[in-house]
């Protein structure tokens, strides 16, 4: 292999994995010269609150997809997580937060082990809980008629204080993140992690727990989905039943941007958090843009996407050759 | 090597490919019942009128389920025929309906493209049209809801032929269409092959890229099918509206019809069924006065149970 050969594939495996962030610092580059708006501190932090609870569903999505598999689910589980959280402040500050975390936890430990032990899709399992989440979301707000107001101070303080300047949520999402990023690279668990996406009989002859690590990434999902709901409920005083969320698909977005593959086995948090916050920067620079139809955004995060994903895939080619 | 996708059926098989049926028959058995009214014209045609798009788009996705493909797409291609729609209406329906049916085809060969010639998997490939698609449509469309007075469209979706809806007419055509080129053309068998094996269909120098391009183009054209027709039978035209969340009911539909996300079999006639059901059910729970909430808790039941039917056993 020649040198120019060798330099070629280094520069393509740093692309796929640092792409999302080489294209997110271009970005904010281009925008801190664009838009005198977007250097002010506030509106860092704004965009950075806005992109807590997404960080925070993409990261279990993460985990997920390293394995080879995919959670439809997140998206119920996020509204259905604030619903409860708001529902359980009434009980104090704890139930605020273990309530939702403990059924959230549920649904996901429920999508694992269905999973693990009877081969269906995960696509099919994860839909079929995004219907059931949903459902139980309807049941437990009377159809979508109640919204339940968030009853408990130190529990709202969590969600609209800020310490240093820089919102609570943030620095929450920043240490989960952070212990994401261990847990993933540090952890016999993240070994498996990654073993089971990359193959999963060579994981199984290498002793990994296949089962108990698919079922874990499943559990993690939804404890980060019911969590990612939870923040927001804090934030707004109040859990929203609004319908169809979707952010599962943009959490999946995200993950894909930031360089993880569907495929599994490979895939970094690292990514992650610069796909999120690329999104979040797109949508923050549509806003500023005054007479630009905020359906834009939409138009520009599917573009983006599909331009980072074809370029990694060639990448990843170039590099297997 | 078309015969490796044609193998015959295990006796496992059975109970997943005539459960869907029973469950049907039960479901109708109950409502005739029980349920007042549920026999009666007026019922039959509300519950057919609703079915109708979703088994269109259903059957697309059929396809490129058999292709071991998945769609995500097809409710942005229903906004984005729609929203076209009103825009061309000025030059005659004909003009705006071939206009509409090129969007499908345009994002079929995008989505066809991207998996075939780039080697995308399915489920991204079609995410970023997913993402960007109806946000295309809403800003074609300016976020304006425009209503629809151009009788022929109207006709389209909402008119009667020999007694039966045109939107009725027009599925029925669509799965006789889509059942003939599944069982008998050499495209159907091509298809197959591919969701079966496609290495395998590969070295026997089928031409998988051309075959799953034209499988994309088709889900994208039907997906545009339903979009016009739906503006026909609402008569109105509201891109942030038409088609939301459909790629989840087809999916539905495909997948309880006994159709499994491994590709290699396409089972229209179930697709079909698969549709039916999941309609039966909202309507039995309506009628009984049971809420959205318990209805969406069944449906995912009835989706993990099929599902759980027709899995393959891993052989290898």
């Amino acid at each position: 292999m020649t040198v120019l050969a060798v330099a070629q594939r280094r520069a393509g495996t740093a692309f796929q994995r640092q792409g999302a962030l080489a294209v997110l610092a271009v970005v904010v580059l281009i925008a801190f010269g664009a838009f005198p708006n977007f250097r002010s501190l506030d509106n860092a932090a704004t965009i950075l609150v806005a992109a807590a609870p997404p960080m925070l569903i993409a990261l279990g999505m993460t985990f997920v997809i390293i394995t080879g598999g995919i959670d439809l689910s997140v998206g119920s589980l996020y509204v259905l997580g604030g619903v409860l959280a708001a529902w359980a402040s009434q009980y104090g500050f704890v139930a605020a937060i273990a309530v939702p975390l403990a059924v959230c936890g549920a649904i996901g430990l429920l999508n694992g082990a269905l999973i693990a032990y009877t081969g269906m899709a995960p696509f099919i399992v994860t839909l079929a809980a995004l219907l059931g989440a949903r459902g139980l979301m309807r049941a437990v707000s009377d159809e979508g008629s109640t919204t339940y107001i968030v009853q408990n101070d130190a529990f709202h303080t969590l969600g609209t204080g800020s310490l240093l300047g820089i919102g609570n949520q943030v620095w929450l999402v920043a240490i989960i993140v952070l212990l994401g990023m261990v847990v993933l690279s540090r952890t016999r668990f993240g070994n498996s992690v990654y073993a089971v996406g990359g193959s999963e009989d060579a994981a199984a002859l290498m002793g990994v727990a296949v089962r108990r690590t698919r079922i874990g990434v499943y559990v993690l999902s939804g404890l980060l989905a019911g969590l990612a709901g939870t923040i927001n409920a804090a934030k707004l005083g109040s859990g929203v039943t609004v319908l169809g969320a979707g952010m599962e698909l943009d959490a999946i977005a995200a993950v894909v941007i930031g360089g993880t593959l569907l495929t599994g086995g490979a895939g970094t948090i690292a990514g992650t958090v610069a796909g999120v916050l690329l999104l979040g920067v797109i949508q923050n620079l549509i806003n500023q843009v005054g007479d630009l139809n905020s359906n834009w955004q939409q138009v520009i995060s599917g573009a983006f996407l599909a331009l980072v994903v074809v370029a990694q895939t060639y990448l990843v080619r170039l590099r297997r050759t | 090597m078309t015969t490796l996708a044609l193998t015959t059926p295990r006796r496992a098989d059975r109970l997943p490919k005539y459960g869907v049926y029973i469950a049907i028959a039960a479901l109708v058995v109950y409502n005739a019942a029980f349920t007042p009214y549920f026999l009666t014209v007026s019922n039959l045609r509300i519950q057919l009128i609703q079915v109708a798009p979703i088994i269109i788009v259903a059957l697309g996705m059929a396809l490129v389920i058999g292709t071991e493909g998945i769609d995500l797409s097809v409710g942005a291609v229903m906004a984005l025929a729609a929203a076209l729609i009103p825009l061309y209406l000025g030059y005659g329906v004909i003009a705006a309906v071939l206009v509409s049916l090129l969007a499908g085809v345009a994002v079929g060969l995008i989505n066809g493209a991207l998996v075939a010639k780039v080697g995308l998997q399915p489920i991204v490939a079609t995410l970023a049209l997913f993402v960007g698609g109806r946000g295309l449509a809403v800003v074609i469309s300016d976020g304006q809801l425009r209503d629809i007075r151009n009788a022929d469209l109207i006709y389209l979706g909402s008119g009667d032929l020999l007694g039966i809806p045109v939107l009725v007419w027009t599925a029925a055509l669509a799965i006789l269409v889509v059942a003939f080129t599944v069982r008998r053309t050499v495209f159907g068998r091509r298809l197959l092959a591919i969701g079966g094996n496609r290495p395998a269909a590969e070295l026997a120098g089928l031409p998988v890229q051309r075959v799953l391009i034209t499988v994309y183009v088709l889900c994208a054209v039907l997906a545009a099918i339903a979009g016009l027709l739906s503006v026909g039978r609402i008569q109105s035209s509201d891109a942030s509206s038409i088609g939301l969340l459909i790629e989840l009911s087809a999916i539905t539909a495909v997948v309880v019809g006994g159709t499994p996300l491994t590709g290699g079999r396409v089972r229209v006639l179930g697709t079909v069924a698969g549709a039916v059901l999941m309609q039966l059910v909202i309507a039995t729970m309506i009628k009984n006065n049971l809420p959205p909430s318990t209805t969406e808790m069944v449906q995912a039941a009835i989706i993990l149970v099929a599902v759980y039917a027709a899995r393959e056993r891993k052989t290898r």
